[in-house]
Order: structure tokens, then sequence, then C-alpha cells
């Protein structure tokens, strides 16, 4: 959408999604968005009232202002966004509805570059700042770190992940369809952290091992 | 006949006037230097602080430049990566913190009606710790050594191993030799807003600026020490190999995150608040009324202090944190939002109920209010963890920071300069530059952050030198180029108008905006001593008449409108605002410059690895230390003391809170905190690390642990026997030099121990244990110290029953050493039963 705005491609947009979780959290943005540009009208609209419709403003007591403003109004607003988000998150841990394992590989992050393996696909090699995974299905990718945090962010298929030495993390992405998708290393990581990008692959189901050299499962 | 008695009153006021400057007058040349008073030194911080607010501006500018196309290559990553971690220190460490600080300083004691804050020299040591400290960093950037691991340090990055340099080490002491003078001005300013009010200035009737700056420095007194004790842990890793938090040998990177952070967060509302103060103080005198919901915004400050230590996850919602954690920190920062929602109402209210008088500190707290509430807005979505999972690290985050600072910080203090810089200069604002100043400043602004929210949702990281050009990010990071550079310019018109101001501004004498507070009762631009005779207060204290009161005080109508030849202000009880004792402040001296300079040896033998330097040099600086209270006290009892208005009070010394003992109890607090933050971080690896294993033998402690808690214990006693004896009339000098050689035997104790340690060097568990017996080791020695110190007033004559401050500390480090003791015996036995190495 704001691709369409500044007239060129956005292929790392968040506000581009191109799998579930990523469309969960642009909905989830769209939403906020409109909320605050809600609340944010509102609140210049007092301040404007506060110098020059002060009739008007004086039929609350101060009580009630301190009251309506600093309960009445947020707490609502904060408790019905935070107990979405957090559904929101659960929802995110899940594992497939329907009881599968998801497709499991490994992210290593190495300063500057990425190493992405795959444990479910026999005889797969590893592969240098290039992801496979099969499109249409969860991918739960482990995102370990080698030396510095690096984090791990695909910003059309979902949220990042921190890449930590001594911890392994876990993350779900997935992409609607077949294509072309690009990561980068999100959380600082020396000279070359710009420059640790990587391209995600996304095959069919059927193809997905055989792009990797691997054997059929 | 009036006619008469005003002259008369004007000769009355003349004579006082010289013969207070006189004595509390700092005079020209190099005497300045020996500068104590708050006047100066507050001055001082605050020209400092906007020095470094152009510093870090001029970096953000060469950051602009380098963003403002796609594949530039003006400055490459390693020189980016240097620029961008300094804007942030400088911003942070070296400006926001400082400027608040000075800002307090200068103003607590003229608003509460005193002469001058607690320890004046305590101040002045303060300003040169972050002269020097702040130097050292700046000069290392010159050089081209500047820090390049970003403002928040995470190790491993600011390892030795991926930062070999002295880089991090330069931010690592510096900033802990800055963090020096923000400790010190905690306690200092706490002890001031709790003992020295004007007499009748009960808790509740003070200012809300000094509640803001009382839940300001609580919270700093407890924020600090966390980072401070990351920063002794990241440095002893990287110049002894300690494995804090390496996680092949036990340590756990994440660890660091935790202590940062638990400052980190904090330290966002730490600037915050005092902002809040500057409106809260504003809003009602060009609203022409009091301010409403007084009790509600007190009850807010103190949520916000409290709640403010419960959010430091929401940094941290990316590193893989167990779920419950996740909902935890998510719901607590949203939920901090209600206090600053109370307070936005409360100023609202007050502007719709008064007669809003539309000058130029107004348009600044407009901008204020447009910026701070978007940041606040962008805020609430990024404590949403699902949402945080792809704005973090992001520009969208960049964006958000600088909406909170800048709305929350940077225009109310631009505010506040307008508001109070007749005070400070004695004149009046030209007007002309400070309002197309503000127009560049508001558009800038909003053109160069508001398309970061932009950049980052289109996926932009933060802390990337370079970028090409097919990600669509070009033209909005043209935009907030361009933004940046109207920003500058409405800075630069800023700072010419306030020149103009000083150089130029129409002269005034006392209060021109109307105001309602206690600083504007003193002559402008302010004397010395601020006040030649002190008020009584009968009302709350933001709705006095300080046009009148002015010059009544200023012919010595109310307390101490004379001069005995010292330094002489009032303390008050703390809550119902009762004179209490009468306080002799010391006068200028040499003595903070040069503890400064030894400290500064100390910080710089480290920075350059002289370790055979560093143990001298911290002698030195103790030994400095010392000297500082012999100037004080009194070698006889003196009984009340002649306050004027018919009152008499007894001196400070022959008090038992006075001041001196207050601010020992907060220094142990602070002293606590660092305690508590390391034992956390025992905890922290034993518990999460990778490396340990997981069974737990108990086995008995060592005989020369328990030897050392015994002489700890004994050393205890005897200090509080001491105490009992000089009370009843004794002079025990033997007893209190048992307490002193106990409690040394203990540190002997504790640091053979310490040094022979086995794992030291292969595990945290060594490493941790290590931190924990030098941490006791040192306050048996800190407490050997103070009862030695102790001794030495006795043989003095400056202890006796009623004079009681020396053997009182003696009990307080005395008790807080055994205290630190028994927790860390039961520590290292803890850890020394879990299993190093798996
Ligand atoms: C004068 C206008 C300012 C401009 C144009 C500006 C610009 C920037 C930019 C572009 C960054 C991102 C650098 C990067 O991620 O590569 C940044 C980071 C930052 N800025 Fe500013 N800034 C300004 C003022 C301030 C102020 C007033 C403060 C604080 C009081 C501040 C605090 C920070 C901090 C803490 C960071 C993060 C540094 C880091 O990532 O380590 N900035 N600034
Ligand atoms: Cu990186
Ligand atoms: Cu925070």
């Amino acid at each position: 959408m704001l691709g369409a705005v500044t007239g060129c491609a956005a292929p790392l947009s968040t506000l581009d999604p191109a799998g579930p979780r990523a469309s969960i959290l642009a909905n989830l943005w769209w939403i906020m968005f409109v909320g605050a540009m809600a609340l944010f009208a509102l609140l210049m609209v007092l301040l404007y009232a506060s110098h020059r419709w002060q009739t008007a403003m004086q039929k609350l007591s101060p009580g009630q202002w301190i009251v309506a403003g600093g309960l009445l109004l947020p707490l609502p607003v904060l408790v019905a966004l935070t107990v979405s988000a957090l559904l929101i998150g659960e929802q995110f841990l899940a594992r497939p509805a329907d009881g599968s394992e998801p497709t499991r590989v490994i992210a290593a992050a190495e300063r500057w570059q990425w190493t992405f393996s795959y444990p479910d696909v026999p005889g797969a090699a590893t592969t240098d700042n290039l992801l496979h995974i099969p499109a249409g299905v969860p991918v739960l990718v482990e995102v370990v770190g080698r030396d510095v945090i690096h984090s791990f962010w695909i910003p059309r298929l979902g949220g990042k992940m921190d890449a930590i030495p001594g911890h392994t993390n876990t993350t779900l992405i997935e992409a609607d369809e077949p294509g072309r998708y690009y990561g980068v290393c999100a959380e600082y990581c020396g000279v070359g952290h710009e420059t640790m990008r990587f391209i995600v692959e996304a095959h069919p189901v059927d193809e997905f091992a055989a792009a990797l050299g691997g054997e059929e499962q | 006949m009036t006619g008469s008695t005003d002259t008369d009153g004007g000769v009355v006021a003349v004579r006082l006037h010289s013969q207070l400057e006189s004595i509390w007058g700092t005079p020209g040349g190099w005497a300045r230097l020996s500068a104590v008073n708050h006047n100066i030194v507050g001055k001082r911080f605050m020209v400092l602080a906007l020095t470094f607010f152009s510093i870090g501006g001029i970096l953000s500018m060469l950051i602009r430049a380098q963003l403002a196309t796609p594949d530039s290559a003006f400055i490459g990553p390693e020189l980016y990566n240097q620029v961008f971690t300094m804007h942030g220190t400088v911003m942070m460490f070296l400006f926001a913190i400082p400027m608040f600080e000075g800002f307090a300083i200068y103003m607590l004691p003229k608003m509460l009606g005193a002469r001058d804050l607690a320890f004046p020299r305590l101040t002045a040591y303060g300003f040169w710790c972050y002269l020097f400290g702040g130097s050292i960093l700046i000069v290392a950037m010159v050089l081209g050594y500047a820090p390049n691991s970003g403002w928040f340090m995470y190790t491993p990055l600011s390892s030795n191993v991926y930062t070999p340099g002295i880089n991090s080490d330069v931010w690592l002491l510096g900033i802990t030799f800055v963090e020096i003078s923000a400790v010190t001005a905690a306690i200092e300013i706490t002890v001031t807003i709790l003992k020295m009010r004007a007499p009748g200035m009960s808790l509740d009737r003070m200012p809300l600026f000094a509640w803001y700056m009382l839940g300001t420095s609580g919270m700093m007194l407890v924020g600090f020490p966390p980072l401070i004790l990351g920063s002794i842990l990241l440095e002893m890793e990287r110049a002894f190999d300690l494995p804090y938090f390496d996680p092949t040998r036990g340590g756990d990177p994440l660890l660091w995150q935790h202590l940062f952070w638990l400052f980190g967060h904090p330290e966002v509302y730490i600037i915050f608040l005092p902002a809040a103060g500057v409106l809260s103080t504003i809003i009602p005198v060009f609203a022409q009324r009091p301010i409403i919901g007084y009790r509600a915004i007190v009850v807010a400050i103190i949520a916000m202090a409290f709640l403010s230590f419960g959010l430091w996850v929401h940094h941290m919602f990316t590193v893989g944190i167990p779920h419950l954690a996740l909902a935890f920190f998510s719901a607590a920062s949203a939920l901090v939002t209600i206090p600053t929602a109370v307070q936005i109402f409360a100023w609202i209210a007050t502007l719709s109920y008064g007669k809003p008088r539309f000058e130029v500190p107004m348009l600044y707290v407009a901008g204020f209010f447009a910026v701070f509430v978007l940041g606040g807005l962008t805020g609430v979505m990024l404590a949403m963890v699902p949402f945080n999972t792809q704005a973090h690290d992001s520009y969208f985050v960049v964006a958000h920071l600088h909406y909170v600072l800048v709305g929350g910080f940077v225009f109310p203090m631009l505010a506040g300069l307008y508001y109070w810089l007749p005070h400070i200069t004695g004149r009046l604002s030209v007007h002309r530059l400070s309002i197309p100043g503000f127009w560049l400043i508001f558009i800038g602004f909003n053109l160069t952050f508001f398309m970061m929210h932009l950049t980052g949702l289109m996926g932009m990281p933060r802390r990337i030198s370079t970028y090409p050009s097919s990600f669509g990010w070009d033209w909005l990071n043209l935009l907030s180029s361009i933004g940046g550079f109207i920003l500058t310019m409405g800075f630069a018109l800023v700072l010419a108008d306030l020149v103009l101001q000083t150089r130029f501004g129409k002269r005034q004498v006392r209060d021109p905006w109307d105001a309602a507070t206690l600083e504007w009762a003193t002559a402008t631009p302010p004397p010395s001593y601020n006040f030649a005779s002190l008020p009584h207060i009968d009302r709350r204290a933001d709705q006095l008449k300080p046009k009148e009161a002015g010059p009544a005080l200023a012919t010595g109508a109310g307390y101490l409108g004379f001069s005995r030849g010292r330094q002489e202000t009032l303390a008050v009880d703390m809550t119902t605002g009762r004179v209490e004792h009468l306080m002799v402040l010391p006068q200028r001296t040499y003595l903070p410059l040069l503890t400064a300079l030894v400290t500064g040896v100390f910080f710089l033998s480290l920075l350059f690895k002289v370790y055979w330097l560093t143990p001298f040099a911290a002698l030195a600086a103790v030994a400095m230390f010392c000297l500082w209270p012999a100037a004080l006290g009194e070698k006889k009892d003196l009984g009340p003391i002649d306050i004027g208005n018919g009152e008499a009070v007894p001196s400070s010394e022959e008090t038992h809170y006075n001041l001196t003992v207050m601010a020992n109890i907060t220094a142990v607090i602070v002293d606590a905190t660092l305690y508590g933050s390391l034992l956390f971080g025992a905890l922290y690896l034993l518990v999460v690390a990778p490396g340990w294993s997981e069974t737990l033998s108990l086995a008995p402690p060592s005989p020369m642990l328990v030897l050392a808690l015994v002489f700890s214990a004994a050393g205890t006693a005897l200090a509080w026997l001491a105490r009992k004896q000089t009370e009843r009339g004794r002079n025990p000098m033997l007893v209190q030099g048992g307490a002193c050689l106990s409690q040394l035997l203990a540190a002997c104790l504790l640091s053979a121990l310490a040094f022979t340690i086995p794992d030291l060097f292969t595990h945290a568990r060594g490493a941790i244990s290590f931190a924990i017996l030098v941490y006791m080791s040192l306050h048996c020695a800190v407490a050997a110290l103070i009862s030695g110190h102790c001794v030495w007033r006795m043989r003095g004559g400056y202890v006796s029953a009623r004079r009681q401050t020396d053997p009182r500390l003696s009990v307080i480090w005395q008790g807080y050493a055994l205290a630190c003791a028994v927790l860390g015996l039961l520590f290292v036995q803890l850890l020394a039963g879990v299993g190093g190495l798996q």
C-alpha cells in the first residue's frame, strides 16, 4: 500500500504482508493507527477547547475531567488492546491446528552472514544467505547466534526473533504463495550489520525437498 | 511617612545584601574554580549540558546527511557506528540528565526557600565529575576512538572479543564517571527536598515541581545502581577476562540487557518527570489560576515512579522471554499510560478553568502536547508484544523515542528556558526569534521523525549506515534529512535568541509573569544567598505572592535576616515543615575540584590499563574525601541558637536526623540497590544461564568465611556499644577503635577468600562469587574507615552526648557491612553448592 504511495516496490514492508502472521500484524497496526489518530485528534480538540470553548469545557468539573480523561478514557482502550494483543500472541505460539509438526529450519547468524540448515530434509545442504521454505504451511525457525547478537527478520512473513549466543529461540513464519521474499538482520552487530541480508525462496510444498537437493520424505 | 520607611528599608536591604554577599559570594579569577554555590554550579551544569546538546545535534546532522540518499559514501560504517553511538550516548547521559540536574540545582533551593543545597561541595564535585567524564568521551571521539556498540552497549558485541580496542572502555568508564554526578545529585536533591524547605512548608504545601523532583531523585537512587553494576562487571570481563556475560563459560549476554534496561527504562521517566514538573509549574501561571488536581498529580508521580521499574522487559520482547512474563510486562507498560493521562487532563482542566494568556513559553507547551501525545500513543503500540516484533529495532522505534524525548523533554525545557531566563539573567525576552524558531523546530521535527514511522514500517532497521535504493525508503529518508536541517535551523534561532536576550533584553527586577512560587521572590538575577531572610509559608507554596514577599524578605523581615559571618540556613521537620535545626554550610573550597581530579586519575588508570596506579589513585581519593568533614562540626555544645522572629533551634550537630545522617541513609539505599542487582545477577546466572549443572550439594561454609562474619558482627556490636557510651557522656575511643579494627580484619579475610577462588576465570560461578566477596570486603573496609574517622573526630573533640553524628554514621555503616556479609555468605554458599561447568 505504501509502496504505491511512494511509487516503488517495498520488498521489506510490514504493510505489504505475504503470509497469515504478517497479515494479522499489519491489521493490528492499522487498527491501532486509526485508534491513535482518533485519540490524538480528540486531545488536540480538547487543548484547543481549553482555550477557546471554555464554557463547554466547564460543563465537567475539574475532578470529573481528571477521572474521565485519566481513567475512563484510557482504561477500556488499554484493556481491550492488551487483551487482544495477548490473544494474538498466544495464537502465534500455537502449532498448526491439525496437530502436524511444522517444517523446521535452523537459522544460524554469524558476523555477517546467515547459514540455514534443514534438519527435516535428509541430505539437504546448508545454504548461505538463502532460506528455502515451503509455501502455504507454517515453518518453525530455530534462531541461534554464533558470535554476537543478531536478529532474524522477514518483515513480510512475520515478526523478528533475536539470535543470541547461548540461547535457541524459535519463531514461526509462513508465506501464502511461492515466491521470493527478503530478510534482514535487525539487531546491530557491528560494521557489516547492514549487509547481513538474506533471500527467502518459498516453494510449493511438493517441490520443497527437491529444491534443497534432498530426498523426498 | 511610608516613603521614609521605604528608604529605611532600602538602606537595610542594601547593608544586609553586602554583608551576606561577602560570606556567600564567590570572587572572580581563579577562585571561580573553588565555587560551590548552587547558583554558579547549577548554571555551569546547564551551559555544559547545552554544549553537549549542540555536539549531539551536530552528530545527528552527520547521521541525516549520511542517510539522505541511498548507497551514500559520505561516512563509512566504521565512522557511522561511532557517530550514532555517540549521538545517543551524548543526548541521554551528557545532555538530558545533567540538564535537569542543573536546573534542579539552580532552582530547587529558591522554590523551597533555602539559601543553598544541602551539600554544596558535593554539588561542585558532581559537576567536575560530569565535566571530566564527558570530556573523556568527547576527546576519545575526536581522536577516533569513540564507543561504537550503540548506546545500550549490548555484549558480546561490546566485549573485548568483538570490540578489542579501547572504544567500549571509553563508554563504560567515562559514563560511570559521569554517573557519579547523577548519584550525588540524587542524594543531594532528595535530602534537600525532604529537609531544607522554608519553615511552615509541610510536604503537602510543596510546589509540584518539588514533588516531581522528589520522585525523580528517588528513581535515580535505585535506577542508576544497576547500570553502574553492569558497567563494572562488563569492564571486569573486558579487562580481566572474568566471564559474567560469556555464554561459553556460564555467563549470559542477557544479564547485561536486564541490568541495562533495569536502569534504562526508569531513565526515560527520570527524564520525563522533571520536564512534567516544569509544565505543572508553568501552565498554572499562564492559565492564571492554581493547578487543578494537585493531589491527583502527586499520586500520579508516585505511581509512575513505582510502575516504571516494572517495565524494563518491554525493551526485550524479542529476546525469547517466557510468555507469562511477556504478558505481565506488556500489561504493565500499558498501565503506565494512566498516570500520564491523569497529568495531561489535569493540565487541560487547569487551562479550561483559567484565563489562558498566550506567551512564548505556552507556544512550546502546545508543541509539547502535540508531540508528546503522539509519542505516547506509539509507545502503547510498542507495548503490544506482537506488534513490537515487527517494529522493534526498526526506524519506527527511532521515531517513537524521539517523539517522547523531544516532546517530553526538549519542548518542556524550551518552555522552561523562556519562562525562567528572566530569572537567571534579569532580562526580558526579545521575542523576535522565539516564534519563527518555534515553528522551524516544530515543523522540522515532525518532518524528520514522522517519516521515520513509515520508514520503520517499511522494514528499515535502525543503526544501518547505508541502504540500497531498491527498498522504497529513498524519499522518506530524504524528507527526514531535509526536516533535520530545518530542525537544526530552528535550534540555531533559539540559541541566537537566548544569547540576544542575555545581552540586550530589557532589565526587570522581580516576577515578570505574576507567578506564585517562591523562586520569583528573589531579586533577579538572584544573589548568591537567594534570600536575605527566609520566609514563613502559611499556605500551599504555589499560591504565594512573590512580588510582595520579595522586598520584605530582602529587608530581613523573615528568619535569619542577619549575618553572623557563617553560611547559615534552616532545616525543617520532613513532613510538618516545622523549623527543626540550624545548618551551617561549608564555604567555597578547591577540595571538590582536587578530589574530582584524583577520581579522574583513577578512571584514566583503568582506561589506559596502568593498573599499578589504580589502588593508589583510589586511596588518594578516599584520603581527600576524609579531609572534607574537617571544616564541619562544633567543638562544644551550643544549645538553641537564635534564628530571628523570636525563635531558637539547635544546631545540626545537636540534631538526631540531621542532613548528614539522612544523606548517609540515602547512600545506603543506593549501595543496597547495587548489591541487590549483583545478587539478582548471581541468581539469574544460576537459574537461566547455559552451562550450569542442575545438582545442588550444600557443603558447610569455609571457616574463614565464618570467621569474617564473626569479626564483622563484633565490629557492629562494638560500634553500637560505643554510641551507647557516647550517649552516656563518655568518650569511648577504644571501643570505637575496636569496631574499626574488627571490621578491618573481616575485610582482609574476605579479600583473601575472593582472590583464592578456584574457577575465577573459567566459569561465571567463580567470577560472580568473586564480585560478591569483593563487595563484602569493600563494605567491611568502608565501615572500618567510618569508625576510624569517628575515632579521629572523637580525639578532635567533635563528639559529645549531644553531638553524635559520627558515632551514628559508624553504626549505620557497620550495620550495613554486617548485613552485606550475612547475605553474601548465603549467596556464596549457594553458588558453591551448584556445580560449575557441566
Ligand atoms: C536534534 C535533532 C535530532 C535528530 C535529527 C536525531 C536523529 C537521530 C537518528 C537519525 C537516529 C538513528 C540513528 C541510527 O539508528 O542509525 C537517532 C538515534 C538516537 N537519538 Fe536522536 N536525533 C535528534 C535529537 C535527539 C535527542 C534530543 C535525543 C535525546 C534526548 C536523542 C536520542 C537518541 C538516541 C538515544 C538514539 C539511539 C542511538 C542508538 O541507536 O544507539 N536524539 N537520532
Ligand atoms: Cu546485525
Ligand atoms: Cu522503555
